[in-house]
């Protein structure tokens, strides 16, 4: 089904790109010399076996976790580390494997809290919360409810965050990393531990985000059907090292992916 | 029954951010500000202005700057005493340069003194979290309680190593000093309160509230969305001293009109931090409760032995507040670890389906 998709976006420029990039904690190698792309536009997908530095992966691309080597390129600049506030600045949002929400906050404040970058009235009006500073809140509330809409959380906006299912919780997140109104977007297993029926709304929302907001996506999840259906490209990472990148197709038969997943006999 | 808001539809956000989106709220809270403003001056003693309502003011300022800190921006801090301190000397120190100037000024200029030195034993919060953090405020506890027993300058050179207050008149009127009546401080005590109380409200509900208890909940994902720490800490951090500095100096100008070092111990710190903690962390309203359950009950468990005409020894009667109050707030907070203010909750969410059970 993606496939003309594919094909149509190994053509389009790259929004980041990563170099060589060799990550290692002590003795622990992460990552060893792991290069990629991520073209615009594009929903890329980062598989591989439990261990195989998918998580550090998208630590290195916001900023967590700096690199020994290598280089980070996004919308054209080039870096040898981001910073967490470079990325976000830049437009690159992100979910967590295991939700990271403020959990004492309403889910309203949540997703609110995620226009950070965009409100930028300063400490005096927001000190009396009159004028520029009130108009600034509602003007921010307006995009904050539209993406409430979007992800039909509108029951649950005034919730605190920590009594929600996991479920919404995991949208919530989304709808906070969407409020930043992001150019590339980081999904780390979005669909861990959701049933089905979560899943296919989660990946509706996922199709919808690229489609409608032409936001690019890179996720990492473990359910091959998921990852084979919504992604146009897709990258494997085993041991901290890259496998295999190419289309659903070409890694699905791709003869090290088999082996990495299922083991090799010797 | 009373309290209920079906029907009260919102049809703009405006609306829906207002600081008292409930009728019942906004009735409530004009009706207290008139008894605080119109009918307490005209009917109370100036025993109860002065020794109840007065401190009880003063300490829920305070309160709140260490919740802003503490409930909203999750930072231990154990300084309060000390930051109450430094706005307190602060101001004896501006008053003493300009003697001329409003005092009342005064206070809310000392305020920045203290939100000063704030910030700078803020910067600990940087590298360290949680309890570490909370030794870290202690060493400013200590070294500011030694600078204000320990540099004459701060007190004048007084022989006697303590501040005592100047009669200062505003429009003519003593507001400090001994010649000042108690209900002109408490007027101007309760004003500042207010009007303090509101902006802090307006803060936390805003950008920077979200951007404190983002980094309260969650400090990574809080970096991720854009918000940068070491500013919002020290933000908040600056923003707390300023209010308990203020606190500090209405306390030695508008109330005590003397104070020594020791009114700015560790002690005073652990008493704002258990009002903050019996009231509700993160709440503003919790800083109230808090500050009237710890200031008022010792003065109440006072007053019932003398009304029933029991009389206690004034020694035992002190052992006996401390051992009545002790019991209390641990069965408080047995009852409910979040506080008064979440028990405040729970009783507005009964009454909102009041006689119903749900």
């Amino acid at each position: 089904m993606k496939e003309p998709g594919a094909t149509e976006a190994a053509a389009r420029e790259v929004l980041l790109a990563v170099e060589n990039v060799s990550l290692s904690f002590g003795g622990v190698k992460a990552l060893t010399g792991v290069s990629f792309d991520i073209r615009k536009g594009e929903i890329r997908a980062i598989i591989g076996p439990n261990g195989a530095g998918k998580t550090s992966m998208l630590n290195v691309i916001n900023g967590f976790y700096h690199p020994q080597q290598g280089r980070i390129s996004f919308k054209g600049v080039t870096r040898n580390r981001m910073r967490p506030f470079e990325a976000a600045q830049g437009g690159i949002a992100r979910t967590f494997q295991n939700v990271a929400l403020f959990r004492g906050m309403s889910a309203l404040d949540n997703i609110m809290a995620g226009r950070t970058l965009k409100m930028n009235r300063n400490f005096f009006w927001q000190l009396i919360r009159f004028g520029p500073a009130a108009a600034e809140e509602v003007a921010h509330r307006r995009r904050v409810e539209e993406i409430i809409d979007f992800l039909q959380i509108a029951h649950i906006r005034k919730v605190q965050v920590g009594r929600l299912p996991y479920g919404l919780q995991k949208r919530v997140e989304l709808g906070r990393a969407l409020a930043m109104d992001p150019d590339l977007l980081l999904l780390d297993e979005p669909m861990a531990g959701m049933n089905l029926e979560e899943k296919e709304d989660m990946s509706r929302y996922i199709l919808d985000v690229n489609e409608h907001f032409g936001t690019t996506i890179a996720l990492i999840e473990h359910d091959m059907g998921v990852v084979m259906d919504l992604s146009d490209r897709v990258v494997v990472l085993d041991h901290g090292t890259k496998i295999a990148d190419g289309v659903p197709d070409a890694v699905k038969s791709d003869q090290a992916v088999i082996s990495a997943y299922l083991g090799v006999a010797h | 029954m009373f309290y209920r808001e079906a029907g009260q539809y919102k049809t703009s956000y405006e609306a829906d951010q207002a600081t008292f989106p409930v009728l019942q709220d906004r009735i409530g809270m004009i009706v207290i500000l008139a008894v605080a403003f119109v009918v307490v001056p005209l009917t109370m003693s100036s025993f109860v202005i002065n020794s109840v309502l007065i401190p009880f003011l003063i300490f829920s300022l305070a309160a709140i700057g260490l919740n802003l800190l503490l409930g909203y921006a999750g930072q231990l801090s154990l300084g309060t005493g000390a930051f109450m301190g430094v706005g307190a000397y602060a101001c004896y120190k501006l008053t003493t340069i300009f003697p001329d100037a409003n005092i009342i000024l005064l206070i809310i200029v000392s305020g920045f003194a203290s939100a000063a030195i704030g910030t700078v034993f803020g910067l600990p919060s940087l590298r360290i979290k949680g309890f570490y953090l909370m030794v870290g405020t202690l060493a400013a506890q200590f070294f500011l309680s030694w600078c204000f027993i320990r540099i004459p300058w701060l007190y004048n050179n007084n022989v006697s190593g303590a501040i005592e207050v100047p009669t200062r008149a505003v429009f003519g009127i003593p507001v400090s000093g001994p010649n000042a009546t108690p209900v002109t401080r408490y007027l101007i005590v309760l004003t500042i309160v207010v009007v303090m109380t509101w902006i802090a409200s307006n803060l936390v509900r805003g950008r920077i509230g979200r951007m404190w208890m983002a980094v309260r909940d969650m400090d990574i994902a809080a970096e991720l969305i854009g918000i940068r720490l070491p500013r919002t800490k020290l933000l908040a951090f600056a923003v707390s001293s300023f209010y308990c500095g203020v606190a500090g100096a209405m306390m030695v100008f508008l109330w005590l009109g003397a104070a020594e070092p020791d009114a700015f111990n560790i002690n005073r710190s652990f008493l704002i931090l258990f009002m903050i903690i019996i009231g509700g962390l993160g709440s503003l309203i919790g800083s109230f409760i808090g500050a009237a359950f710890i200031w008022g009950l010792p003065i109440m468990l006072k007053s019932v032995p003398e009304t029933f005409g029991i009389s206690i020894g004034s020694a035992t009667l002190e052992h006996l507040q401390f051992m009545v109050v002790g019991a209390l707030i641990i069965f408080f907070l047995i009852v409910e670890p979040h506080g008064l203010a979440r028990l405040w909750q729970i009783a507005k969410q009964k009454l909102r389906v009041w006689p119903f059970p749900y």
